[in-house]
């Protein structure tokens, strides 16, 4: 029996967007490279996201947004982690996000943003590198 | 770092990260994840557990979507945990099952939790079990729990849950078929599902017929519904027929069926830890890889080399 701890990861689409190919994309990825990966569905609000945080106890959230809400919904998604006592999970985001809103939400926490095109290992080295190890 | 009976206690009153926390323990199956289902063991017992089982695309999840919000219509607190199988190659998993199930994500007497497989030899009834008891002894009136009826886990759904709804769906021919070899003597419940679709009528016709063909002498006799499951067509009845088995259980011929499964359990857990305990002692005794070896190279085969062990234990246990 491997006693080694397996990364759960939750993909979440947050907003009003339409399709889902990247987000899917992702989560087969993290799948194939030996992770748990739950997937939301397409039309989450901030709140679905952050509770399925808490009941899934997932080491990390991926967020995915093409809506350009993201500047909207994701300082809300945070505000909520954190009233909810879930700082120690790793937060990333990807999407269509324009530089410019990059510093801003690094500061609020989410650790990294990726663009359109990133190479799905770039990601993959991420969270494992990343991914808390708890207790 | 809290302590274990702290995180009892959080399970116990409800507190929904400490039901998350203590379902991860005992996931990652950790020293601390049998002391934690001692712990809670006391305040279980009282949840109705129903197992949903079928083929994969059959309607499963979506149906447990529509089940909660009749569930919770009649005033009834839900747990729900969706098993998904692990990748026997990489380990990963895709656990897409709540998808359907998000709109009672924020339902505060709803829980839903996906659980892999992760490739545990018979360990998949022993997790979701404790799971299970995690979130019986948090209150939950009714546990849900959805597993892909392929091979071994539709099977192990009678170790865990009171009531075996079988799912199946029309044009699902050869499933259906093998549904039939596995599950018939297991299924509390069927339901054919997509009953939108056309040859749903055939199905249930095939269904029957076959019913007819294996039908024993049983105190119970496995009703077979339709449902529409994007619509919630025929799940109040399906809710129904549920606390009708239920009820069955609890009086004459349903407490052996109950009495019987607390013997499995039993049964069970002792395989379990007497297992635990020879093979940790044949370990630390540096005999346990020879003995792979001697497998291996076909000197002795698994059952005559577990005879031995098992005879040589239990007679120096005799001279303690
Ligand atoms: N036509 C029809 N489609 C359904 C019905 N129930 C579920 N589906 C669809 O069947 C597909 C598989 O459903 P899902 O609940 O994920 O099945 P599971 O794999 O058994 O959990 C989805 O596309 C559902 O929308 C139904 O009653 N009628
Ligand atoms: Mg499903």
């Amino acid at each position: 029996m491997s006693s080694e701890r397996k990364i759960r990861v939750l993909i979440a689409k947050p907003g009003l967007d339409s399709h889902d190919r990247g987000a899917k994309i992702v989560a087969r990825a993290l799948r194939d490279a030996g992770m748990e990966v739950i997937y939301t569905g397409l039309r989450q609000t901030p709140e679905q996201i952050v509770e399925t945080v808490l009941q899934e106890d997932v080491d990390v959230l991926g967020l995915s947004i093409l809506s350009g809400a993201h500047m909207a919904l994701f300082p809300r998604i945070m505000e909520l982690m954190k009233k909810k006592g879930l700082n120690d999970v790793l937060v990333f985001a990807g999407g269509i996000i324009p530089e410019e809103d990059v510093p801003q939400l690094k500061k609020i926490g989410i650790k990294e943003i990726f663009g359109p095109g990133t190479p799905l290992q770039t990601i993959i080295d991420f969270v494992r590198n990343n991914a808390p190890r708890k207790a | 770092m809290r302590s274990l009976e702290q995180l009892a206690q959080g399970v116990v009153n409800g507190d929904k990260r400490s039901i998350a926390r203590a379902i991860t323990l005992i996931e990652n199956n950790g020293e601390d994840a049998q002391k934690l289902v001692s712990l809670l063991y006391p305040y279980t017992g009282k949840a109705h557990i129903v197992g949903i089982t079928g083929p994969g695309g059959s309607g499963k999840s979506t149906l447990i979507e529509k089940l909660i919000s009749e569930l919770r219509r009649r005033g009834k607190t839900v747990g729900v945990l969706a098993t998904d199988p692990s990748s026997p190659f990489t380990g990963g998993a895709f656990l897409g099952d709540r998808i359907r199930m998000q709109r009672f994500a924020t339902d505060e007497e709803v829980f839903i939790r996906s659980m892999a497989t992760r490739n545990v030899p018979g360990g998949i009834a022993k997790a979701t079990k404790d799971a299970v008891n995690v979130l019986d002894a948090a209150g939950k009136d009714v546990i849900i729990v959805e597993t892909v009826g392929a091979g071994q886990a539709e099977v192990d759904i009678i170790k865990v849950a009171h009531t075996v709804v079988v799912v199946f769906a029309p044009g699902l021919g050869d499933e259906i078929q093998a549904i039939k070899a596995g599950i018939m003597e297991i299924a509390d419940i069927f339901v054919l599902n997509k009953a939108d679709l056309e040859n749903a009528n055939r199905a249930v016709t095939d269904l029957k017929a076959s019913l007819e063909l294996n039908a024993q002498e049983k105190a119970w006799k496995p009703p077979v519904l339709k449902t529409v499951a994007l619509t919630g067509e025929g799940i109040e009845q399906l809710v129904n027929e549920i606390f009708e088995h239920k009820a069955f259980l609890e009086k004459g011929e349903g407490a052996s069926k109950r009495r019987k499964w607390v013997e499995t359990e039993l049964v069970e857990a002792i395989k379990q830890k007497v297992a635990d305990l020879i093979v940790d002692d044949l370990k630390k005794r540096k005999v346990f890889n020879e003995l792979v070896e001697k497998v291996m190279n076909r000197q002795v085969d698994p059952y005559s080399a577990a005879s031995k062990i098992v005879a040589e234990t239990l007679l120096s246990a005799k001279k303690d």
